[in-house]
């Protein structure tokens, strides 16, 4: 920095400086971080400390013995599957819808983009009740799947579709305005030169875009798993079989079984502190959100 | 940002599967289901349509779903902007780490903190127990609904307002200070304007997201009717009544909200980007 060279310059650029003037400033600064740290601790730290004191309030076997219980193993694996299914697909329209728009110009763009974030904007239980009205006993196509013997609603294909609905922007919203930003150059020569379609998407597109990617993965892969709401509305709690970690959760906390309730909470936790890590990680590496 | 003419013919290959299959999917997935919901509102009787959305529950749960987001995005307002503050101004031990915590609520499952927030606001919790004597009843009242809201709301406020405040002039507020203006001063005339369209739009944002919150406030609300009842929880229960219609009128309820402040949120960001750009 080629800044002032004296002492005197120093103090007297220093004083110019909010933050470095005086008491008063000082204050103000210590009034700030306080308020601050004190605010997320009780908001943020307390509670995640708390789901780990609740889960190992009985000691380390009551923990362990907790994830025996058939039913919070079948939630797991309902959770595993839920996303194993979720995540790809939208992993998939993320890039497609990302190509597209990023890529191209036509008109209705904007409004697609619109559309695209809408399920943001959505309340979970929306999210979920729209499934019901299409596929539920009373729904649009209720009578002919009940003919047919198909269960959507309160079973996994209506888990699916519920997660899909809240997770559907994660990875679109990430890829889009990063690949706008990158812009068509390096392609436009791939291609010019005669690199196919595919073999440009992999080896030009993919590896510039591939934090980008992680970061929106990460981000819809832990919304998938930890939906609550939406999932909650279509799956009816059917103990064992149609209960995700999240539901299964609710369920042993309304019988008082609070260390199997936070021990499974507690796996959903690590996840998130997973997630964050890793999206640490990616912001390290220079990918910067737009 | 791409040119804004329309350069030679673009030579990149692709544009109709893909545009097709992005609108297949997102026809699929998000349009259809969401036009059917209008359409089982639409096909209810008007009297019976208002009748449901106007009936004393509803508007009941209308009123806390509204006033306590309202209340958490205030606050979030308010303590957002302090954390923002201190994460981009100021240098402290641990900082980097508060900077990451701070999307926690985006990667923490709802009913996770939900259960979380209720064990430590609970009468005997870690806080709680502190509040309870001075007469102060978080869990099973409005006020835990608040609390459950204005954490889901946080990280909204805090990661719209952060690049804001990095926005803000530092050459600006010297020169004010160096002129004799008082640190209220500045904060009034330079720091407010600067960050005011991100303060609002962060706002609401976090309102949005805690109107239709579900997750994380059943668990600290007590559900009484009448009481503590949010709005998305009554579709619940109308649902678990099999009133797919009720459900569905209350539900077209919700959606209209959100369209709203999906406009407002939009309206905002084009405002907050003309005034940047004249500022400079």
């Amino acid at each position: 920095m080629a800044g002032p060279s004296s002492y005197s310059e120093i103090a007297a650029e220093l004083a110019t400086r909010p933050g470095h003037a005086n008491l008063g400033s000082a204050l103000v600064r210590w009034l700030l971080i306080t308020v601050s740290l004190v605010f997320l601790g009780a908001l943020l730290a307390a509670p995640l400390f708390a789901v780990f004191a609740m889960a190992l309030e009985k000691g380390w076997d009551a923990y362990f013995q907790s994830f025996g219980d058939p039913d919070t193993q079948a939630a797991i694996r309902l959770t595993l599957t839920t996303a194993a299914i979720v995540v790809p697909l939208n992993t998939v329209f993320g890039i497609t819808a990302a190509w597209c728009i990023a890529k191209f110009e036509f008109r209705g763009k904007s409004f697609l983009i619109t559309l695209i974030d809408l399920p943001l904007a959505v309340s979970p239980v929306v999210s979920g009740l729209i499934y019901v009205l299409l596929f539920g006993l009373n729904g649009w196509f209720g009578a002919w799947l009940q003919e047919n013997e198909i269960s959507i609603v309160y079973a996994l294909p209506g888990i699916i579709l519920a997660t899909m609905f809240v997770t559907f922007p994660y990875v679109a919203r990430e890829l889009i305005p990063l690949m706008e930003q990158l812009g068509n150059d390096e392609e436009e020569a791939a291609i010019t030169l005669g690199a196919g379609g595919w073999f440009t998407f992999f080896r030009v597109t993919l590896p510039r875009i591939r934090w980008g990617l992680v970061y929106g993965v990460i981000l819809c892969n832990a919304r998938a798993m930890g939906e609550f709401g939406a999932v909650s509305v279509v799956s009816g709690n059917i103990r064992g079989l149609t209960t995700t970690m999240p539901l299964h959760i609710e369920i042993l906390y309304n019988e008082y079984n609070f260390v199997g309730a936070f021990a499974v909470a507690s796996m959903l936790s690590i996840l998130a502190v997973i997630t964050l890590i890793i999206k640490t990680l990616v912001e390290r590496s220079g990918y910067r959100r737009r | 940002m791409k040119s804004v003419g329309q350069r030679e013919p673009n030579v990149i290959p692709g544009f109709g599967i893909t545009l097709g299959f992005t609108t297949f999917f997102l026809c699929a997935i998000v349009l259809i289901p969401l036009a059917a919901l209008v359409l089982k509102a639409g096909g209810m009787e008007w009297e019976r349509f208002i009748g449901v959305i106007t009936s004393d529950r509803a508007v009941a749960s209308y009123r806390l779903s509204f006033g306590a987001s309202l209340v958490a995005a205030g606050v979030n307002m308010v303590f957002g902007f302090a954390i923002a503050w201190t994460l981009v101004r100021y240098d402290f031990p641990g900082r980097k780490i508060i900077d990451a915590i701070i999307d926690m609520p985006f990667a923490l499952p709802t009913a996770v903190s939900g259960i979380a927030l209720t064990t430590v606001f609970a009468g005997n919790g870690w806080i709680g127990q502190y509040l309870e004597p001075m007469g102060i009843k978080v869990a099973y009242t409005w006020i835990g609904i608040t609390v459950a809201l204005t954490l889901i709301g946080m990280p909204f406020v805090v990661r719209t307002v952060q690049p804001a405040i990095q926005e803000v002039q530092r050459d600006l507020e010297d020169a004010a200070e160096t002129l004799g203006a008082g640190r209220f001063y500045v904060f009034r005339r330079i720091i407010v304007p600067t960050v005011l369209p991100a303060l609002l739009t962060g706002f609401t944002l976090a309102f949005a997201r805690a109107v239709g919150e579900y997750g994380s406030v059943i668990f600290i609300a007590g559900n009484m009717p009448m009481k503590t009842e949010i709005t998305p929880l009554l579709i619940v229960i109308r649902l678990e009544e099999f009133d797919y219609a009720g459900a569905a009128a209350l539900g077209v309820v919700m959606l209209s909200i959100s369209f709203v402040m999906l406009l407002a949120i939009n309206l905002l960001q084009v405002w907050g980007r003309k005034r940047m750009m004249v500022s400079r």
